[in-house]
């Protein structure tokens, strides 16, 4: 720009043309903006009427932790007592709020799974303004996590995808596990395909996030696929005792199996065959 | 020995062994009681008794011949593979088979027990303990046959028979040392080493994709592979593949996470190892080689499943719990000219579980 007003002045020895050079871009750059930027006027007065909404739901149930305006809240000691909402998007709002995690009941090492509080009226006009404090991943639409139909290699392929970023944690049955501290990878025997997109798309709590850039949407749809796989599966070898592995296979072969067995054979020794009925008989 | 010896109301003739037992017994200051008075069960005196105990064990093993046919029945009705029968949320096929089999074998013990409580012979017995060493005639006779069988083979009268078969005995080592040669030769090296280079990209596992720093946000996770497992030679053939890609893999998988960087306390060495917060690590325990991705994104730590050895991935792979030994190993990473994460060289120290000559 500087070269092209420097030629310009030179051309016509004007003092004015560097500016009229500079008015004349931002004009094109605004007017180019006007037609090309997101409808967003049409729509806007909907939306800043829910966003309104959701402010109204926020400042009641929210505020108190995250902040007026969801900018968080820092304890005295300087650690987060409810973190800055800024950037976390309308998914983590529709996930956390979607499942009862939010609004918790008490501070403790993680947010429960429980009753949901909100209807999805009121989650969608939250989700919509904790989105416009910031750009954040949007809810998945239903195209991204709809597994219905899906062919079998892209299940195996989720499958694959499964077992090297999922199971560490959630374990190779969708059972969940423990995490130090008093936390815990919940079961993903129950949820919902939508959750499950959502939960990898913000990484809520202790979960990394597994960002549609690397993680790439068909794959997480593969990915829900296998879960859903998992979930639809019989338990075809009886009773899964918690799918927790050789721990509670273990403990139910040694104390209920073995117990069983000793606690038989006591009995047989225990009982006398002799009677002092059958002598006087 | 004969069987008369445990039945003291039977016996006729006193061994020298059972004289023993009774000086010793003469001079104990408690009395022995002897045994109690026999009594009889029902099955003994009651002929009723007898029968209904008869029929009672021949209803266990015909049930058990039920439970047998069971089986075969429910091995054929039951449908397994791709659309399994369920019954009640289990697999029919499996859940039946346990049962019928289990209780066929248990139904056959149930009445072999009862078979040898109520209707099998009913005596007190009283069983003496035996001395430890055989009689002085049976080692005699060992000895001497051993040593006819020495003289007979004469093997201190023809040395070059014995010096022979001494030589055959020594030179049986050598097919075994061949044999065991092939045990080696030593790993050399290659436990220091994987196939990470300078300027190889960094790519997600399974699906191969590179990476730009641009994808990754904070919190994120990427469980990692080098390019190189997926690329393709010019016949189209895997660079990499067999044993030597799974050897290959179990020492230079990585994850990949990012941080805020000003969580992040890099020694001084190590500032310019990652890229605006994302950090490579490589996900091989260092305690014993299990791979590692269970992290927590709030705490930054690392957490092996297998013994709970816990890394802080925010200080330079530093365990904080657990009986891991050192500090998980970290992966210089930078960005080519296109724009994907590569890293900077191989891994600066050996990766997974310390070894002899690692010291």
């Amino acid at each position: 720009m500087r070269l092209l007003t420097a030629r310009l002045s030179a051309k016509r020895r004007s003092p004015l043309a560097g500016l009229v050079v500079v008015l004349l871009g931002l004009l094109l750059t605004g007017g180019a903006y006007t037609f090309l930027s997101p409808a967003s006027a049409q729509t806007g007065s909907a939306d800043q009427s829910k966003i309104d909404a959701g402010r109204r739901l926020f400042l009641v149930g929210c505020a108190s932790c995250h902040g007026e305006n969801g900018e968080g809240v820092v304890t005295k000691r300087g650690t987060q007592y409810g973190p800055p909402l800024v950037g976390v998007g309308a998914a983590a709002v529709d996930f956390q709020v979607g499942t009862g995690r939010m609004p918790m009941a008490r501070p403790g090492a993680q947010a429960q799974q429980k009753e949901v509080l909100y209807n999805q009226e009121e989650i969608s006009q939250l989700a919509a303004y904790v989105a416009s404090l910031g750009p954040g991943p949007a809810e998945p639409t239903k195209a991204q996590y709809d597994v219905n139909g899906i062919d079998n290699a892209s299940v195996v392929r989720g499958g694959e995808f499964w077992r090297t970023n999922c199971t560490a944690c959630h374990n190779f049955a969708a059972a969940g596990g423990a995490l130090p501290g008093g936390k815990y990878a919940p079961s993903l025997r129950h949820v919902p395909p939508k959750k499950i997109y959502e939960a990898m798309l913000t990484g809520p709590q202790q979960m990394p996030v597994f960002s549609d850039g690397v993680l790439k949407p068909s794959e997480k749809r593969d990915v829900i696929a296998y879960i859903k796989s998992i979930q639809d599966s019989p338990n075809y070898g009886g009773y899964n005792l918690g799918s927790l592995g050789p721990v509670s296979e273990g403990l139910a072969a040694w104390v209920i199996g073995i117990g069983a067995l000793v606690a038989f054979a006591i009995w047989i020794a225990s009982h006398s065959v002799r009677s002092r009925k059958g002598a006087k008989a | 020995m004969s069987e008369d010896q445990n039945f003291p109301a039977a016996m006729g003739h006193p061994t020298a062994h059972d004289v023993e037992v009774e000086k010793a017994a003469a001079g104990d200051p408690v009395a022995d009681p002897g045994l109690a008075a026999h009594e009889p069960r029902p099955t003994d005196v009651d002929p009723h008794a007898e029968k209904r105990a008869e029929r009672q064990i021949a209803t266990l093993f015909g049930l058990s011949s039920v439970c047998a046919v069971l089986f075969v029945i429910s091995y054929f009705v039951f449908k397994v593979g791709a659309n399994p029968t369920i019954i009640a949320g289990l697999g029919a096929s499996n859940v039946a088979l346990g049962l019928t089999l289990g209780l066929a074998l248990l139904l056959i013990g149930m009445g072999a027990i009862q078979w040898a409580r109520k209707l099998m012979s009913d005596v007190e017995m009283v069983e003496m303990r035996h001395p430890a060493a055989s009689s002085a005639e049976d080692r005699e006779a060992a000895i001497s046959s051993f040593q006819a069988g020495v003289k007979d083979s004469g093997i201190a009268r023809r040395p070059l028979i014995r010096n022979s078969l001494i030589g055959a005995l020594a030179f049986l080592g050598l097919p075994l040392i061949v044999v065991l040669r092939d045990l080696g030769p030593l790993p050399g090296n290659k436990l220091a080493h994987t196939v990470w280079r300078k300027g190889m990209r960094l790519t997600n596992d399974i699906a191969g994709t590179p990476i730009k720093p641009e994808e990754v946000e904070i919190g994120q996770l990427i469980n990692g592979e080098p390019a190189i497992f997926y690329a393709k030679d010019a016949q189209g053939k895997p660079v990499i593949e067999g044993t030597e890609l799974l050897q290959a893999k179990a020492k230079a998988a990585i994850i990949i996470v990012r941080m805020k960087p000003e969580d992040i306390t890099p020694l001084p060495n190590r500032r310019n190892w990652g890229v605006s917060g994302i950090l490579c690590y490589s996900k091989i325990c260092t305690h014993v080689g299990c791979p590692i991705s269970l992290w927590e994104q709030q705490t930054h730590h690392l957490l092996c499943p297998c013994h709970q050895s816990t890394f802080d991935l925010a200080d330079n792979g530093k365990v904080i719990f657990g009986p891991a030994g050192r500090a998980l190993p970290q992966l210089p990473i930078t960005v080519d000219s296109e724009g994907y994460l590569v890293a900077q060289s191989d891994f600066h120290e050996p990766v997974g579980p310390s070894y002899w000559e690692r010291g």
